[in-house]
């Protein structure tokens, strides 16, 4: 019997208000092999830690357990500070009676019973609580960064600058992501490839980091600090090495009426392409789909031209695997498909565009030059009518139910713009609100209503009808003067929502992080750790885990560098303990441990044993320690109970079980 | 009649709707038809149900120029559906006259000119029996 103190915390009024944090300490010094029990106001403070460590050494504790918070906010907390007490950290047991009791429940009295049932299982688990170990494990001094956007870009920079090899995995052809298809930035208007594109260079040259563009994360395995990673590098049926980027193969392709993805479908490319001029590598990729050689095998005018005979038709997909200490998911997003809003006539009318599609209008190198026109006719337009939240703030099942956060800058940005170029241009923005929080956003804002007469409108548009002269009839709500608009306008722009990209499903899966019901990746923990995953070694940065701006994006990506570069800098990795051991007398070698293990770290060997004087050679399951990561689904599984885990053996759930029943 | 807050329970419960939701971006009223015969305007259908002043809602205008087009029910985002609330404010009019249908013999005389043909037609689908 260990000699137990039980530690009782009110987190304020958190649990305080709801448990009878008193009566919990009276029902703990009744338990068997509790020697000690206190209450304190905040156990996780310095007096609290205190408190635990003052306990250990003058009743000589072996073993403690804290009523708190869940072991995921504090357990590392008491582990560390009975650690210093000379105790072993591992015979710290948590009984979560905040999450699991007092914010769930109502009635004093009975979380107040529920509590001392919760300090009761910890209780008879800490009695059999077993001193453990941690290992070590190496960290590979390499961090991956999956996705070439802004936000991919600027982490990678920053661990690459911090010394440190990094690999960017990107999709598509070449670096840039979305703000390569932006034309201006709010609230300064800078131009956006003007502030990228040196960064796409930098990227490029930076002697730390290697380029994997038109290349998928095919496989994910191992562990923080210690992960293996298959790349497929897409084959892009020009040699690398070769090509001088000239460009000859594009303006010779005779394949040209494929929709460009950079100009999002308003203008065509060759099917031998680089997706924009600025592009990073400058090599082109033949899109076999569309390629008349790959086709029907006649055709090759590209390797006919090529000069640098850079042109590879048998090129081959090629699998690249290499080690990383960190991951850094940086996936981006993607506009939400608009056909579930029929009502907005996107699909009957070229001249209702996304504000993406107006973006590549607005910009010089995009499918009008820069002029702003409709597409329909090539007339420029008198009347402008911009319709915010299209699928954001939805309850229903056509949208999303988050706000997207950036549309209402953006709007404003593109109203200005349009207002400072063409005057002439009547700009109205139905809006719902008007959302701006950030430096100098507000003000921008104002501007674009002060300054700029753009008219805002509060309410949503109800439908737009495409009329038989080309215009469009808007009608909507104004909801200040209680009224219902018709307004013939030439050109509607749709806010529409913002998603993540959908592939991070994928990935999200193979790196076992966890994500949420819109997609986007879940935090380890909301305010305290943003840009962190909650699983180890994984970081997070730019909107696949939450829509965002560009600065918010680069702000998270240098944050989640930071994360990396703190995982890349410790040479070793304290492992976690609590893993699977496999009882060699009772193993069967039936390989149902091995089916069910994640991580594959179950083999099996041929051993002599002395079972009772009978010494035979019998086939018997071993864990390989580095890759255990004590899921536990082998102990549940072994017919014969010899799987168990440390730390969270079967007769220690049992005991807690027996404590809360019977 | 109830009081308010009786019957402003009783609408939610016969809609289904919980009012609540209403972001009040006004697309209902942007999505209406017969907008400019109501007094008591679509989106405006939600804060008088939540303020529970019922008796203006089931003595205004609108309540019989409501066509059941269900446009703002097929729209809104925010799955509020204010047709859906008139429907029932209709619902208890009907109800406290003494009967939740209408037989064909009544409708000769509830014709009147201004009735679009629609809304006969959507009020027998709803209250026949």
């Amino acid at each position: 019997m260990q000699r137990i103190g039980v530690f009782v915390c009110h987190c304020g009024t958190n649990i305080a208000a709801t448990v009878d944090v008193k009566k919990v300490v009276e029902m703990a010094l009744a338990e068997p092999g509790v020697v000690h029990a206190e209450d304190y106001q905040y156990m996780c403070s310095e007096v609290g830690q205190e408190k635990i460590q003052n306990a250990i050494r003058e009743k000589n504790l072996g073993g403690v357990v804290v009523c708190s918070c869940s072991p995921r906010m504090h357990e590392t907390t008491f582990r560390n500070a009975a650690q210093k007490a000379g105790l072993n950290p591992y015979m710290v047991e948590i009984a979560n009676i905040r999450e699991h009791c007092s914010w769930i429940h109502k009635d004093v009295k009975e979380a107040t019973e529920k509590a001392v049932i919760l300090m009761r299982a910890a209780v008879a688990k800490v009695n059999l609580n077993t001193p453990l170990k941690a290992g070590e494990s190496r960290v590979t001094k390499r961090a991956l960064v999956i996705g070439g956007g802004i936000a991919g870009i600027q982490t990678a920079l920053d661990i690459a600058e911090a010394g440190y090899p990094v690999d960017i995995v990107e999709k598509t052809p070449s670096i840039g992501g979305r703000m390569s298809q932006l034309d201006k930035t709010f609230p300064t208007l800078d131009c956006s490839s003007c502030i990228l594109t040196p960064k796409m260079v930098d990227a490029s040259a930076h002697p730390n980091i290697t380029l994997y563009t038109y290349s998928e994360v095919e496989k994910v395995s191992g562990f923080v600090g210690d992960f293996t990673v298959d790349i497929r590098k897409k084959a892009r049926s020009v040699d690398m090495s070769k090509c001088t980027g000239c460009g000859v193969c594009q303006e010779k392709c005779p394949s040209k009426k494929i929709p460009s993805e950079f100009n999002r479908g308003l203008s065509n490319r060759t099917a031998i392409y680089t997706p924009f001029a600025q592009a990073i590598p400058n090599v082109p990729v033949i899109d076999r789909e569309n390629c008349i050689k790959f086709k029907t095998g006649k055709c090759g005018v590209c390797s006919k031209v090529c000069q640098a005979g850079a042109i590879d038709y048998n090129q081959k997909d090629e699998i690249i695997t290499e080690k990383y200490g960190a991951i850094v998911v940086a996936t981006g997003f993607d506009m939400i498909k608009l056909d579930k809003y029929d009502e907005y006539a996107y699909s009957q009318s070229k001249d209702v565009i996304t504000s993406l599609e107006l973006e590549r209008i607005m910009n010089a190198a995009g499918p009008t030059s820069g002029h702003l026109e409709r597409l329909s006719d090539g007339k420029a337009p008198k009347e402008i009518v911009f319709i915010q939240c299209v699928g954001s703030r939805c309850a229903d099942d056509r949208g999303k139910s988050y706000c997207s956060k950036i549309c209402c800058m953006y709007t404003a940005k593109h109203a200005m713009l349009i207002r400072d170029k063409y005057p002439d241009v009547n700009v109205t923005v139905f809006y719902i609100d008007v959302r701006t929080p950030g430096k100098n956003f507000d003000e921008f804002y104002r501007r674009a209503v002060e300054e700029y007469g753009v008219n805002y409108i509060k309410g949503q548009v109800g439908k737009v009808i495409p009329q038989p002269n080309g215009k469009l009839l808007v009608q909507g709500a104004d909801l200040i003067d209680n009224k219902q608009i018709l307004k013939e306008a030439d050109m509607v722009v749709l806010a529409a929502a913002i998603e993540p990209n959908p592939d991070v499903r994928k990935i999200a899966t193979m790196l076992t992080a966890s994500i949420d019901t819109n997609n986007f990746l879940t935090e380890a923990h909301a305010k305290l750790r943003p840009v962190e995953s909650p699983t180890a070694g994984i970081f997070l940065s730019g909107v696949c885990q939450g829509p965002k701006d560009i600065p918010e994006t680069v702000s998270q990506a240098g944050a989640a560098a930071v994360k990396a570069i703190g995982l890349l800098a410790k040479d070793k990795l304290l492992t976690n303990p609590c893993t699977a051991h496999s009882d060699e007398l009772l193993s069967n070698g039936c390989s149902q441990c091995a089916h069910v293990c994640p991580y594959g770290a179950i083999t099996y060997e041929e051993r002599q044993v002395n079972d009772h004087g009978i010494r035979e050679v019998r086939r018997i399951a071993v864990v390989n320690d580095a890759l255990c990561q004590g899921c536990g689904a082998c102990t549940v599984t072994c017919p014969s109970g010899a799987m168990d885990l440390q730390g969270f053996s079967n007769r220690q759930i049992q005991a807690e079980v027996d404590a809360i029943c019977l | 009649m109830a009081t308010g807050n009786k019957q402003a329970e009783l609408i939610k419960e016969i809609s289904g709707v919980n009012p609540l939701k209403c972001m009040k971006c006004g697309k209902c009223s942007a999505s209406c038809p017969s907008y400019n015969e109501m007094d008591i305007k679509p989106h405006q259908f939600v804060s008088y149900v939540v303020n529970e002043d019922i008796e203006s809602l089931v003595n205004s205008k609108s309540l019989w120029k409501c066509l059941s087009c269900f446009a703002c029910v097929e729209r809104c985002p925010r799955d509020v559906k204010p047709g859906k609330l008139i429907d029932a404010a209709r619902q208890l009019v009907v109800r406290e006259r003494g009967g939740d249908y209408l037989s064909p013999n009544e409708i000769p005389e509830l014709l009147d000119p201004d009735t679009p043909q629609q809304l006969l037609v959507s009020a027998f689908r709803r209250y026949r029996r």
